[in-house]
Parts: C-alpha cells; sequence; structure tokens
C-alpha cells in the first residue's frame, strides 16, 4: 500500500523525490526541503496518513547537508505507515507542519530546542526541554555528553558533569564477559 | 495537720504543683520540640521520590518520628527532601521554593542524584543539589530504603538536638535585651 502511495508521491512531485527504499516492509522517501511541506499535505490530505507518530532530526556532522528531518506518518487505524525524510543544511529553516497535524507543535520544539533547526510558521517556536536562552544544543554531534558551561544570571545556569573517565559503555559483540562490562573508553 | 519541714531547695514554689515543673534551658526546649515535628517538603523528582512516599506510608511510618505531615507548602516546611535527579532546570523550581521556606529550615538530599549527580553525567543533571542550597544530611543509595532515610531523619534530629537554637537565631533580640 506505501509503496504505491511513494509512486503516487513520485509521480506528482517528480523532481522533489531524492530517494526512496524498503526495508523489512518499512518505506522511507527523501524529498526536497522546498517541497517537504508540498508533500507532507499530499500525505495528509490526498493519501489518507492522518495520524503523524513522531518527528525526529538527524545530525550527519561532517557531511552537507548537515541535518536531515524524519517525520513518521501512518494512519489511525495503522494500515499504513510512510516515513518522509528532507535533509536540511545548516542555516536553513524547515516549514512547520503544525497547520497539517497539531501534534507536531511539540515535536517541532524538541527539534528546534536539541538541534537547533529552526521552523517557519511555528505557533510557538520555543525551548521545550532546555530554559530559554540556554546557548547551545545539546544533541548536536560536536556537543559533548557532559555539557558544556553556560550562565545567565537569575535565570540558570550549567556546568560540565565530572566524566571520570566516562562514558562508561558496553563492548557488544564480545564473548568475554569481562570486556564487555560497561568501563570508560577513551572519549575523543 | 502535718508538720513536716519544708527544705529550703523546694522553698521556691508552691509544693502543689511539684512535679508538674520541668527545668531546662529554651534552647534544649526548643531544640526538643523543633526536632519532634520537623514538617517535609516533599521534592520528589524521580525514583527516590517512590521510597519516600513508602517511608511516609504505613509500613515505614514516619510519624513515629513527628515527621509525617508532608506540606505542599514551602511557607510550611522546615525540611525540604530533595528525593531524585535535578535537572538543570528544574534546578531553578527547587531553589525558588527553598527560598520561600521560612528558617530555620534543613535539607536532606536523598540519594546518589541528589547528593551527586549519581548516574547522570551530562549536559542535563545538576551535578550534586549542593551546588545550589546547602544540604545538612546526605543519604546513599540508588534508590536509598526507607529505613536509610529515617536513618538519615534521625541524623538531622541528632544534629537539630546540638544546635543553639536561640543565640544563633535570635542574636538581634538578645543583644537589644542585653
Ligand atoms: S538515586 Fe537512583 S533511585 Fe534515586 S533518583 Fe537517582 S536514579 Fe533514581
Amino acid at each position: 500500500m506505501s509503496a504505491a502511495d511513494i509512486q503516487s508521491i513520485q509521480g506528482k512531485f517528480s523532481n522533489a523525490v531524492l530517494d526512496h527504499k524498503e526495508f523489512r516492509e518499512e518505506f522511507t522517501v527523501t524529498v526536497t526541503l522546498e517541497s517537504l511541506h508540498a508533500v507532507l499535505q499530499f500525505c495528509k490530505e490526498t493519501l489518507g496518513y492522518d495520524f503523524l507518530i513522531d518527528i525526529s532530526s538527524l545530525d550527519h556532522f561532517g557531511d552537507d547537508p548537515r541535518f536531515a528531518m524524519v517525520y513518521e506518518l501512518a494512519t489511525v487505524d495503522d494500515k499504513k505507515h510512510l516515513r518522509v525524510k528532507a535533509p536540511v543544511a545548516e542555516e536553513e529553516s524547515v516549514p512547520s507542519a503544525c497547520d497539517l497535524w497539531l501534534a507536531a507543535d511539540w515535536h517541532e520544539r524538541e527539534v528546534y530546542d536539541m538541534m537547533g533547526i529552526p521552523f517557519t510558521n511555528h505557533p510557538n517556536l520555543k525551548r521545550i526541554l532546555m530554559w530559554e536562552g540556554y546557548p547551545f544544543y545539546p544533541l548536536r554531534k560536536d556537543f559533548p555528553l557532559a555539557g558544556r558551561p553556560s550562565d545567565m544570571p537569575d535565570v540558570a545556569f550549567s556546568g560540565v558533569a565530572p566524566l571520570e573517565g566516562g562514558p562508561f559503555v558496553t563492548s557488544c559483540g564480545t564473548d568475554d564477559v569481562v570486556r564487555r562490562e560497561p568501563r570508560a573508553r577513551d572519549q575523543k | 495537720m502535718e508538720t513536716t519541714e519544708i527544705s529550703p531547695t523546694f522553698a521556691a514554689y508552691d509544693s502543689k504543683i511539684e512535679g508538674n515543673v520541668i527545668f531546662t534551658r529554651v534552647d534544649a526546649a526548643m531544640n526538643w520540640m523543633r526536632k519532634n515535628s520537623l514538617w517535609p517538603m516533599p521534592m520528589g523528582l524521580a525514583c527516590c521520590a517512590i521510597e519516600l512516599m513508602a517511608t511516609a506510608s504505613s509500613r515505614f511510618d514516619i510519624s513515629r518520628f513527628g515527621m509525617e505531615v508532608m506540606r505542599f507548602s514551602p511557607r510550611q516546611s522546615d525540611v525540604m527532601i530533595v528525593a531524585g535527579t535535578v535537572t538543570y532546570k528544574m534546578a531553578l523550581a527547587v531553589k525558588r521554593v527553598w527560598d520561600q521556606m521560612p528558617e530555620p529550615k534543613w535539607c536532606i538530599a536523598m540519594g546518589a542524584c541528589a547528593s551527586s549527580g549519581g548516574m547522570y553525567r551530562s549536559y542535563a543533571v545538576l551535578q550534586g543539589i549542593d551546588k545550589l542550597i546547602p544540604v545538612d544530611v546526605y543519604i546513599s543509595g540508588c534508590p536509598p530504603r526507607p529505613e536509610a532515610l529515617i536513618e538519615g531523619l534521625m541524623k538531622l534530629q541528632r544534629k537539630i538536638e546540638g544546635t543553639s537554637a536561640m543565640m544563633e537565631q535570635k542574636k538581634e533580640l538578645l543583644e537589644d535585651l542585653a
């Protein structure tokens, strides 16, 4: 079903579809940022994806374009799923999907807060997990796990967490229990 | 008619009220009253709060120590029990609640997270509530057993016993009187 949907997206937006693939019955279509909103609207209004499960974002640090938006769409009766992706370069902003699905509101705020991707036409674009004025975007690949110091007098501050050689990670795929134990591995 | 001779030691007051009078120091009386009615401000932020609730419930029952009156208003509480992971965002609210509590006040850091950030060595978590407010008792554990929390509260009681309440808190008044 979703395969046919991808075909109709290709038919309607032939220049916009960058890539599409199927992996274990999961269907993904990658479109350009310019046509993202039109594709999402088409998915909702024509193809019947009336349920937005999640919005997330990826940081391909070092690549260009650096970021990618990921939309997980479904129908309310759970008959079909579709993943829509769009590459986003640094300094680019993404059209908000709040006018299509109200559920997009908080998801987009989270993407904005954690990854620093701005949205246009969002009704209330402010930070959702960190406080307003926090200068960093913690889920970016170039942000250290321990955090960075920041200070806003009378509002908030943050410090660097002592990692003591951590983070403590397991080595999976090792048979040796001693090696598999969570340990501090060298962090670059 | 009894003709017992009144010894000079007891001559100061009416023998009828003998046995109903205690001699003590103001400090000791105040400390005794304070330590036996500690009203906690439950600052339950994460999993440790569940153990805090268990401590207050029938099985462990901190009302045996006069501490069962959990107040959800900082204005009425004496001891803030910080039970859980303090994120930087929540830290602001914790500090604000602490500032609203009237003196004298005490703070207990319950569990690894509140004491030191615990296992959350990350950008989002304050590495110990003592970076923001003064802590009187730290309780180890992840989470601490209710017995450990009770032990911590008893430690706090012993600490309160040892303070000179009058001298420290009514300093200006005493100086005026002198
Ligand atoms: S110390 Fe352990 S149980 Fe307590 S809040 Fe932290 S993680 Fe949860």
